[in-house]
């Protein structure tokens, strides 16, 4: 039961796209934090996606890629109107999203601000004041910055070259704001492995509640096998069941970031053989 | 030559199956057991007694009519030996491969008493190659399957694994339409992510799937059962009847420290990449698996040996398995640990893990193993290990796999309100019905009764469809034959 693509809109040209997808069935049930597992071609690995924002109306999902190795540039050859062969959600536990007395600051990096998005919307949704904290290094990779503008009261970015906001890091944003307003009631941050440590680190002082989502390895995405195992609080966790989110005070960074390299020389081989002989799925 | 005496044929041996050889095939996932020709099979099938009553059917979980299909086999209709094996069994070219025969059918084999028992389970996987073999996809729907077809009733399976495809077929066989979801991308649950190539090709499973598809059974891959749809959607969507077959797919970890390094993986991940994600033929295919030197399997059940068996087809230059008791207490079957020894695999017995060790970039290098020795029998009648103080050693390892059991995904029971499991999250249902805490909506299979075999989980799944027949249609419609309903509890 393959899901077709509706619109695809190149949002870094080569690196970063985004998929509208017709799936009224996960549709109707995602919640901002949940993801999707999926697969693209009969001999495809299975790779979760955040899902950047669902329309259970249209009965559609957005899904917002980094093309970083092999599966995310095969999955880059498609366009509107092709298939995807497998989708499969939404999976994980939702955001704990509830009416909260100070602002809820939403910080997210590189393609993690498309996950964010969907968190940042349901806080907006729930009436809370969202304060959005994104980062790139450079203007021309920051992601839906007028998805965002469109409902955040605020939306502070950060450029490591300075084309854009503020020259440097999401995190001097962050100190800065929680330095001068005692009332933040939550920090959420999704990003890259060290851009959510730094995050967690950064909050720690403050004692403000720091919520990160992990992107750990997945294989099933449903609890059967315990790829995506992480250590919180030092105790074993599935990410993809108990997860993704988890108190950012409490994760193991150091293991999530050394686990995330378990197969970094067969997705090197992988990837490389793809961009010498193209895709082998017969179209 | 038919009127051979019962104690002439008990005399003739049993006739033994071609394998491939072991040096050959530890390297590749071809099938190890090869299966009869067909005058093997007419040799073996020859031995059977034909006994009144049969004490090998009562040792099947599913009530396969043993002496019939033989008799078929003796009298060389394949077709018909085919059609009895399935009036109860919707699986048996799977069945033939998987079951410990050992404990089931051929242990109550009369002629096992003096000799060898009948090779059911090789009679009963030729019958089923034999038949799917000629790809006759009009008659494999023959018999029950012709059923009028009710459109005023539905009834979903959660799972798709040997439980619920049993119930599957059971009802479609009788006119009533099953949609069957299932959270992978493939159908057949342990069958296809489980248990390895080189002893159950998939193309099997999928040629029974397909014959169960032709029986009118719609399959929804990619549906997670309590997440894409719960149990009181179903009910409230107009589904007469739900059941619950999603088996005991949590792994557990041993707890001991170093257990998240890299290189240390749960059974059910290697497995699951290697079978379902086809991760041997990586790179051509997407996903991969890891290459290790010296692996070290822990547990001593079939899991443990198809993880080891696969680590050395995968070219790992050491493969052993470490367990807690002795060989003799493995509950393993016999078959598999024999084979196992023949490719090569290193027994490490009365050791159990202690630490994992791993070099600077987070990596396995060494495990730490305890000794142990079998002390006072525990619940479960096996003498439980004691550790032997101050005795340990470490042996080098890049690869570790943990195979010591899998328990209840809590996925349905969270989604489920008013659904009544056990303290470890297993599904408390009525043991003949399968019924559980919630009216019309049934279970079986290992989210039950925690991880057992493929065949009792088939006869669970057996037993809540007949429930959900004679419920749906009144026992009379549902139309069970006498000889299937007699002796047993299940038919109120």
């Amino acid at each position: 039961m393959p899901s077709r693509i509706l619109r695809k809109r190149k949002l870094i040209p080569g690196a970063t796209s985004e998929l509208v997808i017709e799936a009224p069935h996960i549709a109707a049930k995602a919640k901002p934090g949940n993801f999707v597992i999926l697969r693209v071609w009969e001999d495809g690995e299975r790779i979760p996606l955040t899902i950047a924002d669902a329309d259970p109306d249209a009965g559609t999902i957005t899904l917002v890629y980094l093309v970083m190795g092999k599966t995310t540039a095969h999955l880059e050859t498609l366009d509107a109107g092709d298939d995807i062969l497998d989708l499969c959600g939404p999976l994980g536990k939702a955001t704990e999203i509830h009416k909260v007395d100070g602002p809820v600051i939403c910080v997210g990096g590189g393609t993690g601000i498309a996950a964010m998005h969907h968190i940042a919307k349901g806080h907006h949704l729930a009436g809370n004041h969202v304060v959005t904290i994104i980062g790139a290094r450079c203007e021309d990779l920051l992601l839906f910055r007028d998805e965002l503008c469109s409902f955040c009261p605020e939306v502070l970015i950060a450029t490591n070259d300075g084309s854009c906001g503020r020259e440097g890091l999401v995190t001097d944003l962050l100190v800065e704001r929680l330095t001068n307003d005692k009332t933040v009631a939550e920090v959420v941050a999704i990003g890259p492995v060290p851009m959510m440590r730094a995050v967690a680190e950064a909050t720690k002082p403050f004692g403000v509640k720091t919520t990160v989502s992990l992107n750990s390895i997945m294989v099933d995405g449903i609890g059967m096998c315990g790829a995506c195992r992480v250590s919180v609080g030092g105790e074993t966790r599935f990410a993809c069941v108990d997860g993704p989110e988890f108190d950012g005070h409490a994760v193991d960074f150091t293991e999530l970031a050394a686990r995330l390299t378990a197969f970094k020389d067969q997705e090197r081989l992988s990837y490389e053989e793809f961009k010498s002989h193209g895709c082998k799925c017969s179209k | 030559m038919a009127a051979n005496a019962p104690s002439k044929k008990a005399k003739i041996p049993r006739t033994a199956m071609p394998e491939q050889d072991p040096k050959v095939r530890a390297r590749n996932f071809q099938e190890v057991a090869l299966g009869y020709t067909p005058e093997m099979a007419r040799i073996e099938a020859g031995r059977c007694l034909q006994c009144k009553k049969p004490a090998c059917r009562k040792g099947c979980p599913v009530e396969v009519d043993i002496p019939g299909f033989i008799k078929q086999i003796v009298e060389h209709d394949l077709d018909e030996a085919y059609a009895v094996l399935r009036q109860t069994n919707s699986l048996p070219a799977v069945c033939g491969r998987v079951c410990p025969q050992e404990n089931q059918c051929e242990g109550a084999c009369i002629l096992g008493k003096k000799g060898e028992p009948v090779a059911i389970g090789r009679l009963e996987r030729f019958a089923a190659d034999a038949y799917l073999a000629k790809d006759a996809c009009e008659t494999v729907t023959g018999g029950p399957a012709c059923s009028m077809a009710r459109d005023d009733l539905k009834v979903a399976c959660i799972g798709s694994g040997p439980s619920s495809l049993t119930c599957a077929g059971y009802l479609a066989a009788r006119g009533i339409p099953v949609t069957v979801f299932e959270a992978l991308h493939e159908v057949g649950g342990v069958l296809v992510y489980g248990i390895p190539e080189f002893r159950l090709p998939k193309g099997v499973v999928r040629q029974e799937i397909d014959a169960m598809k032709a029986l009118g059974v719609e399959f929804r891959p990619n549906w997670v059962g309590g997440k894409t749809i719960t149990v009181p959607e179903l009910l409230e969507s107009g589904y007469n009847a739900v059941f619950i077959g999603v088996g005991a797919g949590l792994p557990r970890f041993l707890g001991v420290p170093g257990e998240n390094l890299i290189g240390v993986f749960s059974a059910n991940e290697y497995l699951t990449r290697v079978n379902l994600g086809r991760a041997y033929k990586f790179p051509a295919t997407d996903t991969p698996t890891f290459p290790a030197k010296h692996v070290v399997v822990f547990g001593g059940g079939n899991v443990a040996m198809d993880a080891a068996r696969t680590a050395m087809r995968l070219g790992a230059e050491k493969v052993s398995l470490a367990y807690r008791r002795t060989e003799y207490e493995m509950p393993c079957r016999r078959e598999e640990l024999h084979h196992a020894k023949e490719e090569g695999l290193d027994i490490l017995c009365l050791n159990a893990p202690v630490e994992f060790i791993g070099n600077e970039a987070g990596r396995l290098t060494r495990i730490v193993l305890q000794r142990m020795e079998l002390g006072e029998p525990d619940a479960s009648g096996r003498c439980s290990p004691v550790a032997c103080q101050g005795d340990t050693c470490s042996i080098e390892a890049d690869m570790a796999i943990v195979a010591v059991g899998t328990g209840a995904n809590p996925l349905i029971s969270q989604s489920t309100p008013g659904l009544e499991t056990y303290r470890r999250g297993y599904i408390v249902a009525d043991p003949a019905t399968g019924e559980t805490s919630i009216p019309n909506v049934f279970a079986g299979g290992d989210i039950v009764t925690g991880a057992a075999t493929v065949i009792s989980a088939m006869g669970a799944g057996r037993r809540a469809a007949k429930a959900i027949a004679d419920r749906l249609l009144g026992p009379t419609e549902a139309g069970h034959p006498p000889e299937e309903t007699a002796g047993q509890s299940v038919d109120a």
